[in-house]
C-alpha cells in the first residue's frame, strides 16, 4: 500500500507552546485515518500542517518535513494554495458562504481557478454533489442560499464543495461534532464511500466513530504520537498503556 | 419600604424621560404639518412634481430642491463607496497593527470636522481647482456627455457632490470595517482551505458575508449625505433650476430651508419651506431606518453563528 502523505519529526507552535512534538506518521493512500485523543492533544494542528493552514493563524511556526506524493510542502518554492487545492478540508462547523447559493459554493473553488465554462461547472457541481450524496436533496433548489439547508446538509455541501476541486487527499476536522446521530452516520456512510477515490485523515472526538470508519488510528496525547496502528489492533489490543487507559475510558 | 419606592420613582422617572423622545418626535412631526397645511391645501401632490420656485408670485414646487439632493447624493455615494470599501479592506484585513489604530483614528476624526469648515474650503481651495482644473478636463476630453457641458462656476453640483462624498467617507469606511471584523474565522479558513489567495479570501468570504452590513454602512452614508446642509449650501450655488450638466449651479432641500427662512415673507412661502422640511425629514429617517435594518441582520447572523 502507497504511502501518500509522510510525516517526519514535525513540530507546531503557537507562539512559543509546541503544540506537537516530533511527530512521525505515514498515511496510506485510499484509506481511512483516524485521529483521537483528549481536547488539546493537537489532533486538528496536525491535520491543519498537511495542507498549510496552520500558518495562517498569527505567530505560529511549523518545523519537520511533511511528504506529499514523496516532496516536502514546507520547502520554500512551494506555493501554499496549490497544496491546499490537493489537501481538501472540512471543518468541525459547516461553514458555507452564506451569500452564495448551493451551486455557487461549490462552484467557489473552481471559478478561483478561473474555470467559466457552465457546461462544465454544471457537470462538475452535480457530480459532486453526488458523491457528496446531497444531489438528490438539492437538485430542485440548486439557487437556494446554502444556509437554508440543515446543519448536516450543510457539512455534506461543504464537503462536495471540497471535492469539487479533485483534491487527492482529504481532511475531516471533527466534522460530526455539531451534528445530530442520523446526519452523523450520513457522513459516516458518505466517508467510507470517499474512500475509494481519496486518502482521508479524520480527526474525532468520538472513538466509536474511529472504530467505524478508519482503517488507521493514532492516538495522539499533550501534543505527541503515542500509538500509531491499524484500527482493529488499537482497539483490541493496544501496546500503550496510555492508549488503552483512553479508549477504555479511563481519563479524556 | 422606603428604598422600593424609590426604586419605583426612579423606574417611572427614567421611563418617562425616555418615552419623551418618541413625544418630541411625534410634536415634531405634527408642527410641521400643521405649518404646512397652507402650501399642503394650496398645491396638493403637485408641490412634488413643479419645477417652478417663485417667490414673488407665490408659485412654489419642490422639484428642483428634490432633484439637487437626489443627485448630489448620488454623486457622493458614486465617489465615496469605492473609496470607502478600499479603506475598509485595508483597515480590517491588510494593514499592519502601527498603521491599523492611527489610520482609523484619523478617518473617524474626518467625521469631527465641522461641516461649516468643509464649506470654508470647498469654496476657497475646491471650487478654484475644480473650476481651473478638473472642470476644463473633463470638457474636454468627455465634453460630448451632457453631464460636462456648460461653463465653469467652480460652485455647483460637481462641488457639492465631492464634497459630500469627502463628508461621508468616515462613516461608511469606519462602519465597513467594523462589519468586516465581525466575519468569522471559519469563514475565512473555509476560503482559504479552497486555495484562495488573499485577495480571494476577502472576496469569497468577507466580501460577501459582509455585503448586507456594506450595504447598511452605504445607506446611513447617504443618509448623512441628503441631510448635510451647511457645506453644500456654500459649494452648490443655490440655483433652484434642473440642469443636465454636473458644472451647472443648483440648490438642495436643505440648503433651501437654511437660505430662505428668514426671508420667506407670506405665509405661503413659509409654509412652503415648512412642507420641504417635512419631505426631507420623512426621506432620511426611511433612509436611515433602512440601513439600521440591514446592519441588524449583519449583527444578527454573527450572533446566531455563536450561539450554535
Amino acid at each position: 500500500m502507497e504511502e501518500r502523505v509522510k510525516v517526519s519529526n514535525l513540530n507546531a507552535y503557537f507562539g512559543n507552546a509546541r503544540a506537537l512534538k516530533g511527530i512521525n506518521i505515514a498515511i496510506r493512500e485510499k484509506m481511512v485515518t483516524a485521529i483521537i485523543g483528549p481536547s488539546g492533544c493537537g489532533k486538528s494542528t496536525f491535520i491543519r500542517c498537511i495542507n498549510r493552514l496552520h500558518e495562517v493563524v498569527p505567530d505560529t511556526k511549523v518545523s519537520g518535513q511533511v511528504l506529499l506524493d514523496g516532496k516536502d510542502i514546507y520547502l520554500p518554492d512551494v506555493d501554499p494554495i496549490e497544496i491546499r487545492r490537493k489537501v481538501g478540508m472540512v471543518f468541525q462547523k459547516p461553514n458555507p458562504f452564506p451569500a452564495l447559493s448551493i451551486y455557487d459554493n461549490v462552484a467557489a473553488g473552481l471559478k478561483l481557478n478561473g474555470i467559466k465554462k457552465k457546461d462544465y461547472l454544471d457537470e462538475i457541481v452535480e457530480e459532486s454533489l453526488r458523491r457528496a450524496a446531497l444531489w438528490d436533496e438539492v437538485k430542485d433548489k440548486i439557487n437556494a442560499s446554502g444556509v437554508s439547508l440543515s446543519g448536516g446538509q450543510q457539512q455534506r455541501l461543504c464537503i462536495a464543495r471540497c471535492l469539487a476541486v479533485k483534491p487527492e487527499v482529504l481532511l475531516f476536522d471533527e466534522p460530526c461534532a455539531s451534528l445530530d446521530p442520523i446526519s452523523t452516520a450520513k457522513i459516516e456512510e458518505l466517508i467510507l464511500e470517499l474512500k475509494k477515490y481519496y486518502t482521508i485523515v479524520i480527526v474525532t472526538h468520538n472513538m466509536q466513530q474511529a472504530a467505524r470508519v478508519s482503517d488507521h488510528t493514532a492516538f495522539f496525547l499533550l501534543g505527541e504520537l503515542i500509538e500509531f496502528g491499524k484500527t482493529q489492533d488499537i482497539f483490541t489490543a493496544p501496546k500503550d498503556k496510555k492508549t488503552e487507559d483512553y479508549i477504555t475510558g479511563r481519563f479524556g | 419600604m422606603k428604598i422600593k419606592f424609590v426604586d419605583l420613582g426612579f423606574k417611572k422617572a427614567t421611563t418617562v424621560i425616555a418615552l419623551s423622545v418618541v413625544a418630541l418626535v411625534v410634536l415634531l412631526v405634527f408642527s410641521m404639518a400643521l405649518r404646512s397645511m397652507p402650501a399642503i391645501r394650496k398645491f396638493g401632490w403637485h408641490f412634488l412634481f413643479t419645477g417652478t420656485w417663485d417667490p414673488v408670485k407665490e408659485i412654489f414646487g419642490a422639484l428642483p430642491f428634490i432633484y439637487g439632493t437626489v443627485v448630489s447624493s448620488a454623486l457622493a455615494l458614486l465617489i465615496a463607496v469605492p473609496v470607502s470599501i478600499g479603506i475598509a479592506v485595508y483597515l480590517a484585513e491588510l494593514a499592519p497593527s502601527y498603521i491599523k489604530q492611527p489610520l482609523s483614528f484619523l478617518i473617524e476624526l474626518l467625521a469631527a470636522i465641522p461641516s461649516v469648515v468643509y464649506g470654508l474650503w470647498g469654496i476657497f481651495a475646491l471650487a478654484p481647482f475644480l473650476r481651473g482644473s478638473i472642470q476644463p478636463f473633463l470638457s474636454k476630453y468627455f465634453g460630448f456627455l451632457p453631464i460636462f457641458q456648460g461653463e465653469f462656476y467652480g460652485v455647483g453640483m460637481l462641488t457639492a457632490g465631492i464634497i459630500l462624498s469627502i463628508m461621508i467617507i468616515p462613516t461608511i469606511s469606519s462602519i465597513s470595517r467594523e462589519v468586516f471584523l465581525a466575519v468569522p474565522f471559519s469563514q475565512r479558513e473555509a476560503a482559504l482551505a479552497l486555495g484562495s489567495t488573499r485577495w480571494e479570501t476577502i472576496r469569497l468570504a468577507v466580501l460577501g458575508y459582509a455585503r448586507p452590513g456594506v450595504l447598511g454602512a452605504v445607506i446611513l452614508g447617504l443618509g448623512r449625505a441628503l441631510g448635510e446642509t451647511m457645506a453644500v449650501t456654500m459649494v452648490i450655488g443655490n440655483r433652484p433650476e434642473i440642469s443636465a450638466s454636473l458644472f451647472a449651479p443648483s440648490y438642495t432641500m436643505a440648503s433651501v430651508i437654511a437660505n430662505e427662512f428668514t426671508e420667506a415673507t407670506g405665509d405661503l412661502y413659509l409654509s412652503a419651506l415648512v412642507e420641504i422640511g417635512l419631505i426631507l425629514f420623512f426621506v432620511t429617517l426611511t433612509v436611515n431606518v433602512i440601513a439600521r435594518m440591514l446592519i441588524w441582520k449583519v449583527a444578527g447572523n454573527v450572533k446566531g453563528e455563536m450561539r450554535e
